[in-house]
């Protein structure tokens, strides 16, 4: 079974979602991020994301 | 005085971005107040009070962007568009530099880093649950810097993890530092043999801090959210990153960084360390009893000094007396600081100010000072009954922690934007009953990045403004941080020291000599 210290012997590869500026500082240390360009899903309406969640089955 | 907005649909920017576009605009002349933001619910309740919720944002929605703007003129106004959209297109050309790619979704990004092994989440609360459980099903560690994360959510989060070996981190955890690597709010710190578990954010930052300028090194830091030692969550994070610790070659020494955690955490904790952690364990249960430290098998440390200074002499090789030998050489130098600095003051001057961006530090330094000046009041004090009644006005002795919500709403955090405590600094110096304004000073990833040019000029002028009064204002503040930080610490202490200010080792050490100051001026309870 994994354990979390396994990821302690890896080497930290990141994706970041959400502010920008953690991916830069990430960046700026030399550790692999990449940033996911994201947004509300479902334009941030509440109803039409429940919608999606029963078709998803979620 | 005109009010002009522009809607921007299914354009989306984070907040800390936007809000640092929103401090640039409003800088600008003729620019009375400037928002730029997304059109969520709450964000428009917040332009309905400054007056900014034109009717054209009434139908927007999370994903549009709203801009408005109040000036003194049309032209000012439209000059005011001009430089936001011209910072906006900065922001995106930044990003988009080298032609990195931005993958849309949590799986196009694996499918570009497949062996990916950790995801930070910092989106609005009610998506970031999704997201995180997203992660969590890919096998991915997590760290959940956004807080609002609903707490069932949490702990179905934090069970699964469990259940699959992941970590956990948050929610509303602001900092860690894995592999070496500081997330976040983190600094950047000598590795080294000493693990960390932390609920608290800026308590982790404190310890790590001071462990690294003591010599000494980090090896893991893990946060867990500050929701994760109380009753409901039961710990689960705490828990298990102490394990992780426990297993961890690398590590040798734990320390454990918390408030009081709920009776039924500590006693799992305490059961852990007496089953199953081999290695010397270090508690800083903040406001806590340390003999519950003592009983759970660790060893107490009544401050966050306290509790780095420990770890990094037993990595050091150094023994237990010889520690308690340099705190009480400390002891006694802030004892000589405090009675030079009670002599150079005008009849009436009595009373300290805390102006804190951290909240953990805020309350260690209202606890430190509770002992030697008695009840402190404040926007969040120790004892209600000493609750401000309003948090933007001081009374004798006050600690006020800037980085609670009536402060911070529509602007970014203190630890970024300065621009209010500088004001409150100003404010404070003008009362004739204070004799010392205490600051904390966070440096890292993610804080202000000029925090010395940014500060000095407001300490300045408030001493000046003093000074006119025949009054001498003794500023003191504490520095979070490292060398190694991008702000390095040993620059911005200087250009303190340079304006004034007494830079103290830590923040208990700046909260206890504020507080012997106003001890011998008579403005203790």
């Amino acid at each position: 079974m994994r354990k979390i210290s396994d990821l302690f012997k890896q080497e930290l590869k990141v994706i970041n979602i959400g502010l920008l500026s953690f991916k830069e500082s990430l960046d700026d240390v030399g550790v692999k991020v990449i940033q996911v360009d994201w947004r509300p899903p479902a334009g941030g309406d509440q109803e039409v994301m429940d919608a999606l969640k029963k078709l998803l089955g979620k | 005085m005109v009010v002009k907005g522009i809607i921007k649909k299914g354009e989306y920017y984070d907040s800390v971005t936007l809000m640092l576009v929103a401090r640039d605009a409003t800088a600008l002349d003729g620019v009375k107040d400037a928002a730029v933001v997304m059109g969520t619910e709450q964000n428009k309740s917040i332009l309905e009070t400054s007056g900014l919720l034109l009717d054209m944002f009434k139908d927007a929605s999370d994903s549009d962007l709203l801009i408005a703007v109040k000036a003194e003129s049309e032209e000012a106004a439209n000059k005011a568009f001009e430089k936001i959209e011209q910072l906006l297109k900065e922001t995106r050309s930044k990003a988009k530099e080298a032609g990195e790619y931005m993958p849309k979704s949590l799986e196009g990004a694996l499918e570009y880093m497949p062996d990916a092994n950790m995801v930070i989440i910092s989106v609005a609360g009610k998506y970031a649950g999704d997201e995180a459980m997203k992660a969590l099903e890919h096998g991915l560690h997590v760290m959940l810097f956004s807080d609002n994360v609903p707490l069932n959510k949490e702990i179905e989060l934090k069970k699964y993890a469990r259940d699959n070996g992941l970590l956990v981190m948050g929610p509303d955890c602001g900092t860690a530092i894995i592999n070496g690597a500081p997330l976040c709010f983190a600094n950047v710190v000598e590795r080294g043999n000493i693990g960390i578990v932390a609920a608290s954010g800026t308590g982790l930052q404190e310890v790590s801090s001071v462990i690294t300028n003591e010599g000494a090194g980090i090896s893991q830091a893990i946060g867990t959210g500050g929701r994760d030692v109380k009753k409901d969550v039961g710990g689960i994070m705490f828990i298990e990153g102490m394990k992780a610790l426990e297993e961890d070659p690398d590590t040798k020494y734990i320390v454990l960084v918390s408030k009081p955690p709920h009776p039924d955490v500590l006693k799992k904790v305490a059961d852990l360390i007496k089953t199953q952690i081999k290695k010397p364990v270090v508690g800083i249960f903040l406001g806590g009893d340390p003999e519950v430290v003592k009983g759970a098998g660790a060893i107490p440390a009544n401050t966050l000094e306290e509790a780095g200074l420990i770890a990094a002499s037993l990595a050091k090789g150094k023994s237990l007396d010889e520690f308690k030998k340099l705190l009480e050489e400390r002891e006694k130098e802030i004892l000589a600081i405090a009675d030079r600095e009670s002599k150079n003051k005008k009849e009436g001057q009595k009373y300290v100010r805390g102006l804190y961006t951290g909240g953990t530090l805020c309350d260690e330094a209202m606890l430190l000072s509770r002992q030697i000046i008695g009840e402190v009041y404040g926007n969040a004090p120790l004892n209600p009954e000493y609750k401000l009644k309003d948090s933007w006005i001081s009374q004798e002795n006050t600690f006020v922690d800037l980085g609670e919500d009536e402060f911070t709403v529509g602007r970014p955090h203190p630890m970024i934007d300065f621009s209010l405590r500088n004001k409150k600094i100003i404010e404070e110096a003008k009362d004739p009953s204070v004799a010392v304004i205490l600051l904390d000073v966070v440096l890292g990833y993610g804080s202000n990045m000029q925090p010395g040019d940014e500060l000095a000029p407001a300490i300045k002028e408030a001493k000046e403004l003093a000074a006119k009064d025949g009054r001498n204002i003794t500023f003191v503040a504490s520095i979070t941080g490292t060398d190694k930080d991008p702000q390095d610490r040993s620059k911005v202490k200087k250009q303190l020291e340079d304006a004034g200010v007494i830079v103290m080792p830590s923040n208990a050490a700046a909260a206890k000599l504020s507080s012997y100051i106003v001890k011998n001026l008579g403005g203790a309870k």
